[in-house]
């Protein structure tokens, strides 16, 4: 279920040979000298079914060994036998916690096989909306990376905060977690009455949020303790392992698709900073994270400001049959770099889709990056990489 | 020269302090309620004199959540001297809550608008077999959907000259 | 109690029958107030939720009276790889140690079950024996996350102990003597540079042992910043995994009531325990209703302190919390003493 990947040379044991002695030792054997400790399928810490298999010398870890799988759900086998409106639905569930970021990229990958271009407000709708998904799961990130360091109550302010621009997205398309908005060709509905009004009240509660995370959180010295100097991503390391987003921005790399890849939506319009960090611990990805909410807020202010009237819909047929041809389009999902490659052979569904999410990539680089840190620690990086099992797993 | 802060660890205690001393968040369900916004999908309704069980929506489903059963009927014509009409009547018209994954295409996809959507989402049953909502209980949540907003300054408006 | 004994004349059995009821009827009690009031009630509001409303009608009170008839009425189960003695007994050592702890605070003029002339040095003593719970508990949970926990509960256990007993070395210098009712008459008597409106209370010149005790016995209570031995985001709940039902009720019994009685020592040596200032002069009658209440009061304070800390704060690794331990607070505690005895020998 894990990777395929010849062992690497630095172990000094293939870890699928002591991941096969850890399921036999699932019971109560303890080593004398090394022990076996499985963290996760079910485990707090691990932000859902991840398995994490470690070999610990008192509180040390020598080798790691993440097992993914556990929240397969065949997205790739699933789209073969559907339409491009019931695709919609269900990629949502990619990454659950901003899932209107997944439906862009492959809405955008259709458009891009039909010819089609969305009216400039679909575009900036679909920006605004992208945009408030990254700030809702960036808020809750901010509070459950306290969690996981132990502080109890930031993990309430992130769920607190993010009600709001939750509800917002409610309003505008009908669910919360999931909205199934994006259609080819455009969105779904125009945004409702008074919406524009009550979003820049929601971003100004949510300016006022970070600096609440800032306070409590950022510059708590405990906080500093745990976090500053552990889990050091070196750029040439991570971006070799495929990570991508603001974890590899935390490392020093000034890298965002937004900016720097193919563009798409409307953010060579916008005028926006790319924040990095030169330490590249967990600490750095916090505050780069912190930093990207309040750029997402500038973001969406100046979106507002400059919201186009207009059509909300192209012109495009009842039935959608996208013709014949792939192709390959990649975004800046909040948990870092994604992309479908879409393989259409002219019929109302697609023939193949690849989905490259963002966090399987991220996870990859857990082995490496385990080696010789304490168990705390363990879990402060782990939170720190901010990974959603829904987007490892697919 | 910034000035000197307070350490971090006493500003976080004042921030702690200070949300104790605010009320709470806490909407006590049920004794009180938070009305979703007009738009939020909560149930689907049935118009069931817009039918013509077409069965578009049961294909269109990606769940495959919804039943459909109907029969062609022969009315009398119109008019003096026109053709026999058929008519399509519904029979069994199922949505099963257990499967439906709330997605709405369904509702978008019907050509005569039959189907809507309504925020009503306090219908939750302790045995699975009654989420299946049969043509009835559909009809019933008509009372329950709302009238479409209007929209925010920009849309276009269908219909209307600009 | 002499209060008893001066209005009826009963046997030394009928006496300690009385006092051992009480005590066992107390220290649940306070575990239940202290849980509730802190637990359910200051910690909700801290993160702008509400707690427990429903249970009982009013704000929830019922609570935890209804979770402990609920654990009381579980399944006892152990794990089958389990040591099923050791297993047995690990919580009723935790227990037992809290019981322990209140038999020395004084809550009036008379009102103590036994005014032990090494009160101060007892209590400390007898707080140590819950270390040998938790790892009781650790080992036989036959667990790997409980062993984890509980070697790392015993290494923070031992190391909090100096710190702890440096900070009350300090009091017990300025006030002469170790028996806690003695203290308090100290603290009630005494004065701050002539003026004898407030007392002495000890918290004014040993306010770096005051804080020492605080971080100590946050430390001794596993509680957040040093709750590595229950990191409830790591190792769900520590030593204390395996544990459901009543064996889990004494565990959070123990903790609860260990809390209540450090903030009783920690009122009683540095804010001045039951005794209201000398020099308001009220008299030892009316002092034995009021006493309780006054004591009451100020461990509400401590605890509110204490529980505030604990909400707040993220927690320290294993090695920064020994290095903290033995690297900081040792040293400022025996700085602390020697500070104390000079000024105490040269004013």
């Amino acid at each position: 279920m894990s990777t395929t990947n010849p062992p690497l040379p630095e172990f000094d044991i293939d870890p699928r040979a002591f991941r096969t002695l850890a399921d036999a030792q699932m019971g109560v054997e303890l080593d004398t000298g090394d022990m076996i400790l499985n963290l996760g399928p079910q485990h707090p810490a691990t932000h859902g079914t991840l398995r994490l298999v470690v070999r610990l010398d008192g509180e040390r870890v020598i080798a790691a060994d993440p097992v993914i799988g556990y929240m397969h759900r065949g997205y790739e086998k699933l789209v073969e036998f559907r339409t491009y409106p019931q695709i919609t639905t269900l990629i949502n569930r990619i990454d659950w916690l901003s899932s209107f970021a997944n439906e862009v990229p492959f809405i955008d990958a259709a458009e891009k096989l039909m010819g089609v271009e969305a009216p400039p407000r679909a575009q900036y709708i679909r920006t605004i909306l992208t945009e408030l998904s990254r700030i809702s799961t960036f808020v809750l990130f901010l509070g459950e990376m306290g969690l996981q360091v132990g502080a109890l109550t930031p993990a309430f302010y992130g769920f607190r905060d993010r009600e709001h621009v939750v509800n917002l997205i409610e309003a505008v398309t009908g669910g919360r977690f999931h909205p199934n908005f994006n259609r080819v060709g455009g969105l779904k509905d125009d945004l409702p009455w008074g919406w524009v009004n009550e979003t820049r009240t929601v971003l100004k509660k949510i300016y006022d949020a970070c600096d609440t995370f800032e306070d409590l959180v950022a510059g708590n010295e405990i906080f500093h303790a745990r976090t500053k100097g552990v889990g050091i991503i070196p750029p040439e390391i991570g971006a070799a392992y495929g990570v991508s987003g603001s974890n590899l921005r935390a490392s020093g790399v000034d890298w965002d698709l937004r900016r720097d890849g193919a563009p798409y939506l409307v953010y060579r319009d916008l005028d926006f900073k790319v924040w990095t960090h030169p330490d590249g611990d967990s600490f750095a990805r916090y505050w780069v994270r912190l930093q990207e909410t309040r750029e997402s807020c500038r973001m969406v202010l100046q979106l507002l400001d400059a919201l186009p009237s207009g059509p909300i819909m192209a012109k495009v047929p009842r039935i959608i049959k996208v013709p014949e041809g792939e192709v390959w389009t990649e975004v800046e999902n909040p948990l870092g770099q994604m992309g479908y490659y879409v393989f259409s052979k002219g019929a109302t569904g697609p023939f193949r889709v690849k989905i490259r999410s963002a966090s399987f990539s991220n996870v990859s680089i857990l082995p490496w990056l385990l080696r010789g840190v304490f168990v705390p620690d363990v879990i402060t990086i782990l939170a720190s990489l901010y990974f959603i099992l829904g987007d490892i797993d697919r | 020269m910034k000035k000197p802060k307070l350490p971090g660890v006493i500003g976080g205690l004042g921030i702690t302090f200070k949300t104790m001393l605010k009320p709470a968040v806490t909407v006590q369900y049920p004794h009180e309620r938070e009305d979703p916004p007009t738009r939020a999908r909560g149930v689907i309704a049935l118009k069931e004199e817009n039918c013509t069980v077409c069965m578009l929506c049961a294909r269109s489903c990606p769940d495959w959540c919804i039943y459909i059963e109907g029969h062609k009927e022969k009315r009398p014509p119109r008019r003096e001297g026109g053709r026999d009409r058929t008519v399509s009547v519904l029979d069994r018209f199922d949505i099963d809550y257990a499967l439906c994954m709330y997605c709405g295409i369904c509702v978008e996809v019907c050509p005569f608008d039959a189907l809507f959507w309504s925020p009503e989402f306090e219908y939750a049953e302790s045995n699975i077999a009654k989420l299946l909502h049969d043509k009835r209980k559909l009809g019933e949540w008509m009372e329950t959907v709302p009238e479409p907003e209007p929209l925010e300054i920009g849309a276009e408006v269908k219909g209307k000259k600009k | 109690m002499s209060a008893l004994s001066f209005a009826v004349d009963i046997g030394w059995g009928t006496t300690l029958a009385i006092k051992t009821l009480v005590i066992l009827m107390i220290v649940p009690a306070t575990a239940l107030i202290l849980g509730y009031t802190f637990l359910l009630k200051m910690m909700s509001h801290m993160q702008s939720r509400l707690g427990p409303m429903d249970p009982g009608g009013f704000h929830g009170w019922f609570q935890l009276v209804g979770d402990g008839m609920k654990f009381m009425q579980k399944e006892d189960i152990m794990p089958a790889e389990a040591d099923r003695r050791v297993f047995a007994m690990a919580p009723m050592v935790v227990v037992v140690s809290t019981f322990l702890i209140f038999l020395v605070i004084p809550a009036g003029p008379d009102i103590v079950v036994k005014n032990l002339n090494v009160g101060v040095f007892y209590a400390l003593a007898v707080s140590s024996l819950s270390v040998i719970g938790v790892l009781m508990a650790g080992w036989a949970s036959a667990n790997k996350f409980s062993l984890l926990g509980a070697l790392r509960a015993a290494a923070q256990l031992i190391a909090y102990e100096l710190p702890l007993l440096l900070a009350i070395v300090g009091v017990v210098i300025q006030a002469s003597t170790m028996n806690l009712q003695g203290i308090v008459g100290a603290q009630s008597t005494g004065s701050i540079f002539g003026f004898d409106g407030l007392g002495n209370p000890y918290i004014l010149t040993q306010f770096v042992g005051f804080a020492l005790f605080m971080i100590a016995a946050q430390a001794e209570l596993t509680q957040t910043p040093f709750d590595m031995p229950v990191a409830e985001s790591e190792l769900v709940a520590g030593y204390m995994v395996e544990y459901s039902g009543f064996r889990f009720l004494f565990f959070f019994i123990g903790e609860f009531g260990t809390a209540f009685a450090f903030a009783a020592i920690a009122a009683t040596i540095f804010l001045g325990g039951w005794a209201l200032p000398a020099s308001w002069g009220l008299s030892v009658g009316l002092m034995r209703f009021v006493g309780p209440a006054v004591l009451f009061a100020k461990i509400m304070f401590v605890a509110f302190l204490m529980f505030w800390v604990r909400f707040t704060y993220p927690r320290l690794r294993e090695d920064q919390l020994q290095a903290l331990a033995w690297k900081v607070l040792i040293p400022i505690g025996l700085l602390n003493i020697v500070a104390t005895a000079i000024l105490k020998v040269a004013m």
